[in-house]
């Protein structure tokens, strides 16, 4: 089993800020859009580097939509940054109108998703905007995992045409995946082969996994584990190549298990080799305040839940 | 009328409740609440009639709607020291199984709370909605509400506005936190609105201003003759100027505070300058 270890920890939304800034110096096409939260965004060294291409629409996120849309006309490659909640739920329709029904090349970067946003509470832990936003027919949707994943995965939208939703949070993480690793949209990265269980996760939770994974192998049982960064498309045959050899399945997100990267897994098994799976996520429910650790172990989404998640799987084959 | 200065003493102890739920959790917003203080001691102590027993629909009271929800350190303080849960739950702030969660909601059961707030700029709408129940109940009673500068920058608030001035929603009482801040900078400079008071008169409110939005005399004295205003056939509004963070020199008139908890010597001197009054829960 291959041994992933980390030297530094950092939030995925300063990955997004470092991938922003970046693109600015390389892609001059690429503009930014922030209503009222560019701290938080880490959108800072963009804005300094390209005022010019820098967009403050203030608190006002369904202009800033209409406006990224907008910008597209004439050739330009919007990013805007907003929290996860006000870069969905709130803007629901004028995503879909401006800009997926009308095939805009518009993306819409989402920081503090999920329970690890932490003290604010529910009104701003959006668990449903992977559901919102796989539903758009045209949309893909990516849910990074590290700091250097995200950087690297917000580099790599800009060279997709098509609207793109990318979502990342607020806490700082390990980081485990290379800073030269290419991001492929859409090719989900196979992190351990094992045979009994597959467990397939995205975001924060991939990192659970690993730990679940050697968990496990102390305990006898050989986890394959597989990082969906790329809700959609999916990988479909990643999934259904694994869990024709391990036979069961566990998904993992911080979102709810209505609607989020579980289904989607859950769907192509349906269709193509049903198997067994338990969903760490959350259930139907809202969330509230507390620390980001305090909340993902309420909710059971950890690395504990995930390995109690596999043996009832495997115990379900 | 109470006397003002144990109003003002209230108001100090708001402060002092205000950082130290901020400083244990290091998180929420300081800025906003401290600058409102005065206006919901005013509000709570002095102008609503209110019953802190708390029924839901607030049939035969008025009501307060918080539309810029992050300001509930304020919010918190004040509801609990005017009776509606003990005081002590102040020291749950934005824990893990608290009621008293980072923007206020209905969903823990927090009594003085009728709606979540939070996501900015959907208060004003419950309010009309609550304003509508009150004339068709036949209840006299007001609807207040309070929202931030920044915050009339999301557009809902002016189709909320645009409403009330087009169907002379006249038992709505409106405050609006100038306090000039917002978090990416001063509001002028992130979204210049230009003239509000212009703007809500456009719309059909009757409008008034208050300039010492921390000054609690004059805050009381604004608040009672918008309630003079009530009635007339158009919503009325308060443009509240406000310093955020007052009351505690190094956070004042800054946006840098909006959502910045204090340290251990930060919060020292803060509590320095806002001696007990009432008792620390
Ligand atoms: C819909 C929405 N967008 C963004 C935010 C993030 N946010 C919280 S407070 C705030 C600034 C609010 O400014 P203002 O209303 O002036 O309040 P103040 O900073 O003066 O307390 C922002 C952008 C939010 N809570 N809701
Ligand atoms: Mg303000």
């Amino acid at each position: 089993m291959k041994k992933y270890t980390y030297t530094e920890k950092q939030d995925t939304r300063s990955g997004f800020g470092a991938g922003l800034a970046e693109l600015g110096k390389t892609n001059e096409k690429v503009v930014a859009l922030c209503a009222d939260l560019t701290p938080s965004l880490k959108m800072a060294d963009f804005i300094e580097a390209n005022p010019e291409r820098f967009f403050q629409t203030g608190i006002a996120e369904a202009n800033m939509m209409g406006m990224a849309a907008g910008l597209t006309i004439g050739g330009y490659i919007p990013y805007t940054g907003t929290f996860a909640n006000f870069s969905t739920g709130r803007v629901y329709d004028q995503i879909r109108q401006s800009i997926a029904y009308s095939g805009k090349n518009v993306k819409i970067c989402a920081s503090h998703a999920g329970l690890t946003l932490g003290e604010d509470g529910a009104t701003h832990q959006i668990l449903e905007d992977i559901g919102l936003m796989k539903m758009l027919p045209g949309m893909t949707v990516i849910n990074p995992c590290d700091y250097n994943q995200t950087k690297a995965a917000t580099i790599a939208i800009a060279e997709h045409e098509g609207p793109v939703y990318l979502r990342f949070g607020r806490p700082k993480v390990p980081i485990f995946t290379p800073a030269d690793q290419k991001f492929e949209i859409g090719k989900a990265i196979m992190l351990n082969e094992g045979t009994d269980v597959t467990i397939i996760a995205t975001g924060h939770l991939v990192w659970e996994a690993i730990k679940a994974g050697e968990a496990l192998e102390e305990k006898g049982i050989s986890a394959e584990i597989i990082n969906i960064h790329t809700i959609k498309p999916l990988d479909e045959e990643a999934i259904i190549k694994s869990v024709k050899k391990t036979g069961c399945v566990v998904s993992a997100e911080e979102h709810n298990f209505l609607g989020g990267l579980g289904e989607s897994v859950a769907r192509t098994l349906a269709e193509h080799h049903p198997a067994p799976q338990e969903f760490v996520a959350t259930k139907d429910t809202f969330g509230e305040s507390g620390t980001p650790e305090q909340l993902m172990d309420k909710y059971g989404l950890n690395a504990e839940a995930i390995v109690a998640a596999s043996e009832k799987v495997i115990k379900r084959k | 009328m109470a006397n003002i200065e144990e109003l003002k003493s209230f108001a100090t102890q708001v402060r002092r409740d205000i950082v130290r739920q901020v400083h244990k959790v290091n998180s929420g917003h300081p800025g906003g609440s401290l600058g409102c203080t005065e206006f919901l001691v005013a509000l709570y102590q002095e102008i609503m009639d209110h019953d802190p027993s708390f029924n839901m629909d607030g049939i035969g009271e008025d009501i307060f709607f918080l539309s810029n929800g992050h300001i509930s350190p304020v919010f918190y303080s004040v509801l609990a020291r005017s009776g509606y849960f003990p005081v002590e739950e102040l020291g749950t702030f934005r824990m893990i199984n608290s009621r008293l969660q980072g923007h206020p909601t209905t969903h823990e059961g927090l009594p003085g709370v009728r709606i979540a707030s939070g996501s900015l700029g959907q208060g004003m709408s419950v309010a009309l909605g609550a304003a509508q129940a009150k004339k068709l109940n036949k209840d006299h009673k007001l609807v207040f509400t309070l929202h931030g500068d920044g915050e009339l920058q999301e557009g809902q608030n002016w189709e909320a506005i645009m409403y009330a001035g087009a169907n002379g929603v006249d038992n709505i009482i409106s405050t609006v936190d100038v306090n000039g801040q917002q978090i990416d900078g001063s509001t002028d400079t992130v979204l210049n609105m230009g003239d509000l008071k212009a703007k809500f008169e456009a719309f059909g409110w009757d409008v008034l201003k208050v300039a010492e939005g921390n000054d609690i005399e004059k805050v009381i004295e604004g608040l009672k003759e918008a309630k003079q205003h009530t009635g007339k056939g158009k919503p009325v509004c308060v443009l509240l100027t406000t310093v955020m963070g007052n009351g505690v020199d190094f956070m004042m008139g800054t946006h840098e505070w909006h959502g910045k908890a204090p340290n251990d010597e930060q919060l020292e001197s803060a509590l320095a300058q806002n001696p007990e009054t009432l008792g620390d829960y």
